[in-house]
């Protein structure tokens, strides 16, 4: 991409550290005892600093008296935790954990906050309390059992996740699926972007103690997932976007469901501008909070609503566009200050350009198949299984082996509402994954939050927690 | 001796009544708010879910109350009873009627009536205080710490704003006695205004918000802000003991609707008509009128407006309330003086 205008101004903050000597002294009392992290390492040439690095005493913040440039290196602090004031009293600062359980951390994120009074002096996420496994499992799933699991990574945009592993899978196969079933996948992304800000556009009003605000953007999501629920059967985890095409093709009566979509989410998106738009109370406690610049977007990975709030017009639709989503005319919308209140706006912006999408898709939708008229991919239809010897042979074989993937590596990126969503895939040739990893927009936004965080105050951490809109389901996978 | 059996038996009333309006009032206040958001709010315990209320208290009376291990039990188990305590005695003194003559004896429909009333009034509401910062610091938590640090300096600060807000109506009515206060309203303006002190705009509006800080209401909830600070103060109180301080903020809600009806909207005077037994009825019914009004407000506020920020809160009160509050005793005693004794130069 050459023509990126490059929008990293002055040097990236990383400071360059060499790494210490030799191995460090393990912590007090664990000398002589196993513990997994060394048994992870175990005859690699990882020094021992590294394998505690995880344990569970690391995850304390360090006291002042131990280098923090050791304290860096182990992950337990990063640049930002330098305080440039001088030091108070120890017993000036509390350290206090926010979450898991707490009542507005979506989900069961960590936060480990050191306090002067109300004011974050330092703050660390700590995640993996919904770590189930699920790249792992991604490689004992055959690839048409592979969107069940995907789509419950991020179980606020559970299409992007089956459209990602769709798209990467059939790089690899090779399989270029038809215009209809592209539609339909736009269609379905698109209003999955819109459920998805609707619930952030919810909890961030809730957050900052506007209670009617969740009920209401509640409203209009119920309004999408019924017409999610009429096309694909389920309200969440569809996995209605296949390898090869979509599950089956739209209802009779889309037009009008989707008419009716595009005729009453408006009036709800008209609702909350006038709610919270020019609220006294709301803009101060938006206004220049929780901001990042551009080069901090760079540094730490962030993509999505997020960095083009920061001003940064990066959008994958436009940059690497998939599923024919070039085909249709929308804006990226972009802020300038980097602050939960541009982040409000563009958000709110995306979801008017994500409805344009849908009306065109709506207008345009081309006839034709909703999937690739291969039978090495998609399972036969019903009709033919009872004539045809091959059909039947071709079913029995799709889902009990299940399709077999050339060897070689892919990446796919797609828009997720969060994000760049990017899907890495290795097949050795079977019809499992050898391996899939996940590049999630939430696990950037979570471990940017100490930039954004450090010396603001406790109602701006949920505020600014919130504009990050993480699925700790996608941070952990 | 009947004056003692008297004073017992208005006790008794005013401490019914009390009750009584709190089981009404959270449920009308569930019921608004979930109509405003789309809900149903609780509807199945009695006709349209009035006894839910009873139903929530006779679940906390048998809940068990816990205490944390680090709390410091004496004033863990005060302040429930602390923040209850002046909830209570404050509502002493609001006149909810005319007096009322029965057998040639007249009796005010007030527990009683201070000279100071005024006075009286900022000064128990402001023990309340006291209730929020022990229990957040008894508790040995570091959440109810940070609601109870708030609570000080928030109830602190509008308790300034609020006093200040009365001193004009002071001035203007002449005394410090709520049922006084009240007489005072009672005639008209030129013009067939009712002659409230609502004309003291300024006063009203700043007590009206002090009044919604100083009883920690949206959107000056932050002390139990419960997407920032979990529960606040008390976070760590269940059972009964959490019980009283739900109790004390919904008596407290009441009674600043009382006094902004008393201070302002001229208490329980309205039109006055029919046979004896209704006109006798009508005041306490404007007065409950009025005061239900402002509860609704509260309401409404409450199921609207986002919550502010604990440095724009001390702001707006130190910065705006505060020298607007100054400004309009300067001018509310120059403009008093002039209809006393005419302009300086005429």
């Amino acid at each position: 991409m050459s023509d990126t205008p490059d929008y990293v101004e002055g040097d990236l903050v990383a400071p360059t550290l060499e790494r210490p000597e030799g191995p460090a002294e393990p912590p007090d009392g664990a000398e002589g005892t196993r513990r997994l992290h060394e048994l992870w390492v175990a005859g690699t040439e990882e020094p021992r600093w590294l394998a505690a690095a995880t344990d569970e005493g690391a995850q304390e913040i360090l006291p002042a008296d131990v280098d923090p440039e050791v304290a860096y290196e182990a992950g337990a602090a990063v640049v930002d935790d330098y305080v440039a004031e001088p030091e108070p009293a120890p017993d000036e600062r509390q350290i206090i954990n926010l979450g898991p359980q707490h009542p507005s951390t979506h989900g069961v994120l960590r936060l480990q906050l050191e306090l002067e009074g109300e004011t974050i002096r330092r703050v660390k996420p700590i995640i993996g309390y919904l770590h189930t496994g699920m790249e792992k499992t991604a490689e004992t799933l055959t690839y048409l059992q592979g969107g069940t699991n995907v789509t419950r990574m991020d179980y606020l945009s559970p299409f992007h996740n089956e459209l990602c592993f769709s798209l990467v899978t059939e790089q690899l196969l090779g399989v270029e699926v038809p215009p209809r079933a592209q539609a339909i996948r736009v269609l379905m992304t698109e209003l999955n972007r819109v459920a998805s800000h609707l619930i952030w556009v919810a909890t961030q009003g809730m957050d900052v103690g506007a209670l009617s605000m969740m009920l209401y953007g509640w409203r209009e999501r119920e309004r999408i997932l019924a017409f999610f629920e009429k096309v694909t059967g389920l309200r969440m985890n569809h996995n209605y976007i296949r390898p090869g095409g979509v599950a089956a093709d739209l209802p009779d009566g889309w037009e009008e469901d989707v008419e009716e979509l595009l005729e009453r989410l408006p009036e709800g998106i008209a609702e909350y501008h006038e709610l919270l738009d020019e609220n006294p109370i709301f803009l101060d406690r938006t206004v220049g909070v929780g901001v990042i610049t551009p080069a901090e977007c760079h540094a730490y990975g962030i993509t999505g609503p997020i960095a083009r709030a920061s001003g940064i017009a990066w959008d994958l639709r436009k940059a690497f566009p998939y599923s024919g989503i070039d085909r249709y005319d929308f804006d990226v919308p972009t802020g300038r200050h980097g602050d939960v209140y541009d982040r409000y706006l563009v958000r709110m912006a995306e979801m008017d350009e994500s409805l344009k999408i849908v009306r065109q898709v709506l207008e345009t939708m081309p006839a034709g198949d909703y999937r690739v008229d291969d039978a090495k991919v998609t399972p036969p239809p019903r009709k033919r299984i009872d004539e045809s010897m091959e059909a039947l042979i071709h079913h029995f074989k799709l889902f009990t082996e299940g399709f077999k993937v050339p060897p070689g590596e892919a990446y796919q990126a797609v828009e997720s509402p969060r994000g760049e969503l990017g899907m890495y895939l290795v097949s050795h040739g079977g019809s499992k994954p050898w391996r899939l990893h996940v590049r999630t927009p939430s696990f950037a936004a979570v471990q940017a939050l100490p930039v954004m965080l450090t010396d603001s105050l406790v109602a701006d951490l949920i505020a600014t927690l919130a504009s990050t809109d993480p699925v700790l389901g996608d941070v952990d996978r | 001796m009947t004056g003692v059996l008297l004073a017992a038996v208005k006790v008794a009333v005013a401490f019914g009544f009390l009750m009584g309006t709190v089981i009404v009032l959270v449920w009308a206040e569930r019921r608004i708010v979930a109509f405003m958001q789309n809900r149903h709010g609780p509807n199945r315990a009695g006709p349209a879910g009035i006894l839910q209320t009873a139903a929530d208290g006779l679940k906390l009376f048998f809940k068990e109350s816990m205490t944390p291990r680090k709390a410091e039990f004496a004033l863990y188990i005060a302040a429930p009873v602390l923040a209850v305590v002046p909830a209570l005695l404050v509502f002493a003194v609001i006149p909810v009627g005319a007096p009322i003559t029965i057998g040639g004896v007249t009796y005010t429909l007030q527990v009683t009536d201070l000279d100071v009333g005024v006075l009286y009034v900022l000064a128990v509401s402001s023990l309340g205080v006291y209730a929020v910062t022990l229990a957040g610091w008894s508790s040995g938590s570091k959440y109810p710490l940070l609601g109870s640090v708030r609570a000080a300096a928030q109830m602190i600060s509008y308790e300034a704003a609020l006093g200040l807000a009365l001193v004009p109506v002071i001035m203007f009515t002449g005394t410090t006695s709520l049922a006084e206060i009240v007489e005072a309203q009672g005639g008209t303006f030129g013009g067939g205004l009712p002659a409230w002190n609502l004309v003291l705009v300024p006063s009203f509006v700043i007590f009206l918000i002090a009044g919604f800080a100083e009883t920690n209401r949206a959107p000056f909830d932050l002390v139990e802000a419960e997407q920032e600070i979990v529960g606040g103060y008390h976070t760590e109180y269940s059972g009964m003991r959490f019980a009283f301080f739900f109790l004390a903020e919904y008596i407290n809600v009441f009674n600043m609707a009382a006094l902004t009806t008393v201070f302002f909207l001229g208490g329980w005077h309205g039109p006055r008509f029919g046979p004896p037994a209704v006109e006798m009825a009508l005041p306490v019914v404007w007065f409950l009128a009025k005061t239900w009004a402002i509860v609704f407000l509260f309401i409404w506020v409450r199921a609207t407006l986002p919550r502010v920020r604990y440095d724009q809160l001390m702001a707006f009160g130190w910065k705006r309330l505060i020298p607007v509050s100054l400004v309009w005793i300067f001018l509310s005693m120059v403009a008093i003086g002039v209809r006393r004794f005419g302009l300086p130069w005429a």
